[in-house]
């Protein structure tokens, strides 16, 4: 589908007096070609890879690493410009998206579908002769599935878009894992699934607050789909998997004292937050309880992979079993 | 319909040139990463050979 007519309207009117206007290049500022790679989505996607480069059982050359996870950061850009681009008929209507470069205006739809497929491409070819080819072809179906499997089909088709999704955002710990040792091991497998079961929560408690929006973007979120119980629900759900999944690395001997300690508590924590959301269903305090969520689900995160960095890349681990 | 070529506004030329710079940097960057991951992969004796 179209997913520019409303962005290309808005630039043309500026213009409309003119018989005809050559090819339109951009007026954006280096700036907003940054912006359209998500350098949120791009910082979190280095330190989940460096996590799974670290807990992986051997070593690589360290320029060989860093310009492989430059790559995989850039591979992860350049799925965020192509969602970018994909979705700008959405982003215009949400207040949180509607300042990005497209809808504002400042980049052309067509530069930024090139601008993501170059360095989609270029991201691939280098990380796999920097690498090797199975991290390259992880990268390359990371960037493939978020941009085609979640951005064209899923987010617009289905409540589970996010769910389904979330196994792009799940992935750099075993791109990270296929760089260093040329397989995918049990170490990121185990951090694939944390971060594949940690999505749904994460997301609608965020969606829970924006149900409105998304609803005026025609997004079929789990709120507008199944209702806020059922998610207040599946909410409490994933995080009753998510809590002792998080222990796994202990179980696993890759995670060790202070690891089990942040998944623990962590976990416990996620945990309380969601029957918060799932007991206070209306009013500011609905919402207020949804944002904690989100909000901690975040440090959640952050914490149990800055625990395995620690512990992995500063020796700081001290087993817990055996 | 006749081509009128779009006369750029001095922000506009600024923008421009900023962004050759940024594309200058990464290609700059670029080469910089294939001399350093050559001389990584295939170690320092890829210099020493007979001419």
């Amino acid at each position: 589908m179209a997913a520019t007519p409303s962005m290309t309207s808005l630039t043309n009117s500026a213009i409309s007096d003119r018989p005809f206007v050559e090819a339109q290049s951009s007026g954006g500022e280096v700036a907003d070609y940054f912006a359209l790679l998500k350098p949120r989505v791009m910082a979190l996607v280095i330190f989940t890879a460096l996590v799974g480069m670290t807990v992986s059982p051997s070593h690589v050359n360290p320029v060989i690493g860093a310009i492989s996870l430059l790559m995989i950061a850039v591979g992860a850009g350049a799925s965020g410009c192509l969602n970018m681009w994909w979705d700008a008929d959405i982003d215009a209507v949400m207040t949180r998206t509607r300042t990005r470069p497209i809808p504002a205006g400042r980049i052309q739809p067509g530069e930024a579908l090139s601008f993501g497929l170059t360095l989609s491409v270029g991201s691939v070819l280098v990380l796999g002769l920097a690498a090797n080819w199975l991290s390259a072809g992880l990268l390359a179906f990371t960037i493939v599935f978020y941009a085609v499997i979640y951005s064209m089909w899923l987010k617009r088709a289905t409540a589970q878009n996010i769910v389904i999704g979330g196994a792009a955002g799940a992935l750099p710990p075993m791109i990270g894992q296929a760089v260093v040792t040329g397989t995918v091991g049990i170490e990121s497998t185990i951090l694939f699934l944390i971060i594949f079961i940690w999505t749904p929560p994460h997301f609608w408690a965020l969606a829970l607050v924006k149900a409105g929006e998304y609803a005026r973007a025609g997004i079929p979120m789990m709120p507008n789909v199944a209702g806020p119980d059922s998610t207040r629900r599946q909410i409490v759900a994933y995080s009753a998997v998510l809590a002792p999944l998080g222990l796994a690395p202990v179980a696993l001997g890759f995670g060790g004292l202070i690891y089990g300690v942040v998944g623990l508590v962590g976990g416990l924590a996620m945990l309380g937050l969601s029957v918060q959301v799932l007991r206070r269903r209306d009013g500011e305090a609905a919402n207020k309880a949804a944002m904690s969520l989100f909000g901690f689900s975040i440090l959640y995160l952050f914490l149990l992979f800055s625990a395995l960095l620690a512990e992995q890349g500063l020796g700081l681990f001290r087993p817990v079993l055996g | 319909m006749s081509a009128v070529p779009k006369q750029l506004t001095p922000e506009e030329i600024q923008r421009r040139r900023k962004r050759s710079v940024a594309i200058a940097l990464v290609l700059a960057a670029l080469v910089a990463i294939f001399y350093v991951l050559t001389i990584a992969k295939l170690g320092p004796q890829v210099l020493n050979r007979p001419l």
